[in-house]
């Protein structure tokens, strides 16, 4: 699988977002494919759930523009939005589950609110959703009731509910154990290949991502640092990029987040 | 089912509410205490001065509640108060010249108005009017007929006129609450 | 300048409360479509809030007669005793007071449930699966709480006049005569009376659950902003009964 741009469901163009003073993405173009897994790998704090929750329209940028399928998601009416969210599910990496509601309402929640589906049907739906993430047995729990990692697959199986034509996924591999951590590999890869798919995976777990992604974007500081195929990232001549795969502390991505003073000075201030 | 209960409990919850606004408006505000216009009559009659007098005040009979005061208007000619009441429909027997006076429930109490019955044969009726009243006492209007009486007799010591007027008005907005309609 | 700013900042809050209000009011005929969302929060923040309004509504007519007859008993005016009760609990303890209790037992819950559910992303994560919060989330419990005001402010004079509170001591404890307790309430009380008592318990019951749903949604997403916003809800909410008691009273006097 190579890097052929046939078909980008979402463009992102000179995207500039800033929280207050602190500058999260000083212009970068991103492009997703229809039908792709695509990874978009960075440390944390670089902004990665930012820029989903800016896909999704919940942020607006401060310059550039995204394009979901050719439709600007920020010049869009508020039903307009609603009616284009319906059409792409966010995994929150807290799950986001509603907490009043057992796993099956959670599930059944998207179903109940935009379709007039029979009882029996969503029932059937449910239950289906629940079957592959593994937590049919979990329906009647609640979400207080269910670790960190089951509660990100209920998530996983509430997006997937209403068929969206893409999925973003924020850090969807955190506090998944071994075997879950494979099932849930397979599961995307199978959404991906049965339904077509797309999907976006937010994550700074590099290995396992690497193994699914048809394509990677590597941010860091504000800008794309490099992207390409997942071979093409793991050869990348550039030293961040391969100080964030190997892990190291030191080298151009400073491990500590950005000071005005120097450790020293913070030190001596204290003494005066 | 869990939500069969809740609706349940959410309907207890709005009954018991809604008994309470029923309780408060007919117990506390009594809109029942008369029945309704098929079970009493209207009569009406002119006074001077209606001073305290309230709609909902009541009308007694030897200290028995009748009645009461549904309206208070002008008269338009006469500039006299204009007072409507309703009587109950099982008091149709009261003499058509009995007397009206305002009279005062306690020392505190609310102005109402007190019903002495004539010796007419002619019973009240719906539309009745009655000739005899008397108004309400003004505590002002009192003190002020004492000192020109007072003034009148003394002329020399109108200073002096202040103590002893005083306890006899006192006494004068007395009478009617201990003496009621007799 | 600096000295300015708090008074901008305020400004700029009540502005954003309004505007907030407007966009709940926009939501609330497509919420009404939902009744059954309502009535869950009908039960979360009446039915819920009965037990402390029975209770305190049968002190307060209790603590009402007992000193209201020491008082009017010097003066002969024992039977004035109902009046007495039933005029304080219907002009004015009876909105006030259902009014303090309610913001502190259910705009507080309403308060730091909106908080935490924005603390965990849970009206985030409905703002993506295209459910607008306000509508499923914000506008029942809004609406259940200009239900529950009215009917809660009922109970508790109900309480505290008749049932277990004036009547009890007056009548049964202290022995003013049942006919006269009734009778003096009814000559000094009109249907005006209990109209005003509903009319200011539905304007508490608007100010309450706007200032709490408010601060719950505005709530900074951490523990503290949800703990900030359950306080703010119940300062402000005390504040704007009082004002708005002191307006209202001011009004129904004329
Ligand atoms: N609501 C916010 N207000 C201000 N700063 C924020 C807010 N949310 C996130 N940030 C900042 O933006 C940066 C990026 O956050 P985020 O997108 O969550 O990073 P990550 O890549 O770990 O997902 C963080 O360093 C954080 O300090
Ligand atoms: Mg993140």
């Amino acid at each position: 699988m190579n890097t052929v741009i046939s078909d980008t469901l979402v463009r992102v163009r000179s995207l500039r977002f800033a929280f207050g003073p602190r500058v999260i993405y000083d212009g970068i173009d991103i492009d997703i494919m229809r039908g792709k897994v695509t990874a978009i790998l960075g440390p944390s704090g670089t902004g990665k759930t930012t820029l989903l929750r800016l896909i999704g329209g919940q942020w607006k940028p401060d310059a550039g523009s995204i394009e979901f399928d050719g439709i600007n998601v920020h010049q869009q009416s508020r039903s307009e939005l609603f009616e284009l969210r319906k059409r792409m599910g966010l995994l929150f990496q807290s799950g986001a589950l509603l907490t009043d509601l057992t796993v099956f309402e959670n599930v059944a929640f998207p179903l109940r609110e935009h379709t007039r589906f029979p009882e029996s049907m969503i029932r059937d739906l449910v239950l289906m959703k629940l079957e592959a993430v593994g937590l049919r047995g979990a329906a009647d729990l609640y979400p207080g009731q269910i670790s960190g990692g089951m509660g990100r697959r209920v998530a996983l199986a509430r997006a997937i509910a209403l068929e969206p034509d893409m999925i973003m996924y924020d850090e969807p591999f955190t506090g998944q154990d071994p075997i879950s951590m494979g099932v849930l590999i397979r599961l995307i890869q199978g959404l991906n290949q049965s339904l077509g798919l797309t999907s976006v995976i937010v994550t700074h777990d590099v290995e396992d991502v690497l193994k699914i992604a048809d394509y990677v974007y590597v941010v860091s500081g504000g800008k794309v640092l490099d992207h390409g195929s997942p071979d093409q990232i793991r050869n990348s001549k550039s030293a961040l990029v391969r100080q964030f795969l190997n892990g190291e502390a030191d080298g151009p991505v400073s491990f500590h987040y950005k000071s005005a003073t120097t450790y020293e000075q913070d030190l001596m201030a204290g003494r005066a | 089912m869990q939500s069969r209960s809740l609706e349940l409990l959410v309907g207890f919850f709005v009954s018991l509410g809604i008994a309470a606004v029923f309780v408060l408006t007919f117990r506390v505000a009594s809109l029942d205490s008369v029945g309704d216009s098929g079970s009493s009559y209207k009569i009406t009659a002119k006074f001077e001065n209606t001073g305290s007098l309230a709609r909902g005040a009541s009308v007694k009979l030897s200290g028995v509640r009748i009645g009461r005061v549904r309206d208070i208007g002008i008269d338009p000619e006469t500039f006299q108060a204009v007072v409507t009441m309703e009587i109950d429909g099982s008091r149709n027997n009261i003499p058509g010249d009995s007397n009206l006076k305002i009279l005062t429930s306690g020392l505190l109490g609310e102005q109402y108005i007190g019903l002495e019955p004539g010796g007419d044969p002619e019973p009240l009726k719906n539309g009745s009017e009655i000739a005899f009243t008397q108004s309400a006492l003004v505590l002002e209007n009192l003190i002020g007929q004492f000192l020109t009486s007072f003034t009148q007799k003394e002329p020399s010591a109108a200073k002096k006129s202040e103590e002893p007027a005083e306890p006899k008005a006192d006494r004068k907005i007395d009478g009617p609450g201990t003496a009621p309609a007799k | 300048m600096s000295f300015l700013t708090p008074a901008a900042e305020g400004l700029r809050g009540l502005g954003r409360a309004s505007l907030f209000l407007l966009t709940i009011l926009a939501t609330i005929p497509g919420a009404l479509l939902r009744p059954r969302l309502i009535v869950q929060q009908i039960y979360s923040v009446g039915n819920l809030s009965l037990i402390i309004i029975i209770i305190s509504g049968s002190f307060i007519g209790m603590v009402l007669a007992l000193q209201g007859y020491r008082t009017l008993v010097n003066f002969g005016a024992a039977s004035s005793l109902g009046v007495l009760v039933a005029l304080s609990i219907v002009r004015e303890l009876g909105p006030v007071v259902t009014g303090l209790l309610f913001a502190g037992r259910a705009g507080t819950a309403l308060a730091a449930e909106i908080g935490l559910m924005k603390a965990t992303d849970q009206l985030a994560g409905m703002e993506m699966m295209a459910v607008d919060p306000i509508k499923r989330v914000i506008a029942p419990r809004f609406i259940a709480g200009l239900i529950a005001m009215p009917l809660l402010v009922s109970i508790f004079s109900m309480m505290a006049i008749g049932v277990a509170g004036g009547h009890a001591i007056g009548v049964e404890l202290l022995g003013v005569d049942d006919g006269s307790y009734w009778s003096q309430i009814n000559q000094a009380m009109h249907g005006g009376d209990i109209c005003d008592m509903l009319i200011k318990a539905s304007v508490f019951g608007l100010a309450i659950s706007w200032i709490a749903v408010y601060q719950g949604y505005h709530a900074a997403p951490t523990s503290e902003g949800v703990s900030r916003a359950t306080t703010s809800t119940v300062v402000v909410s005390s504040l704007a009964i009082l004002a708005l008691d002191f307006v209202l009273t001011a009004f129904m006097f004329r």
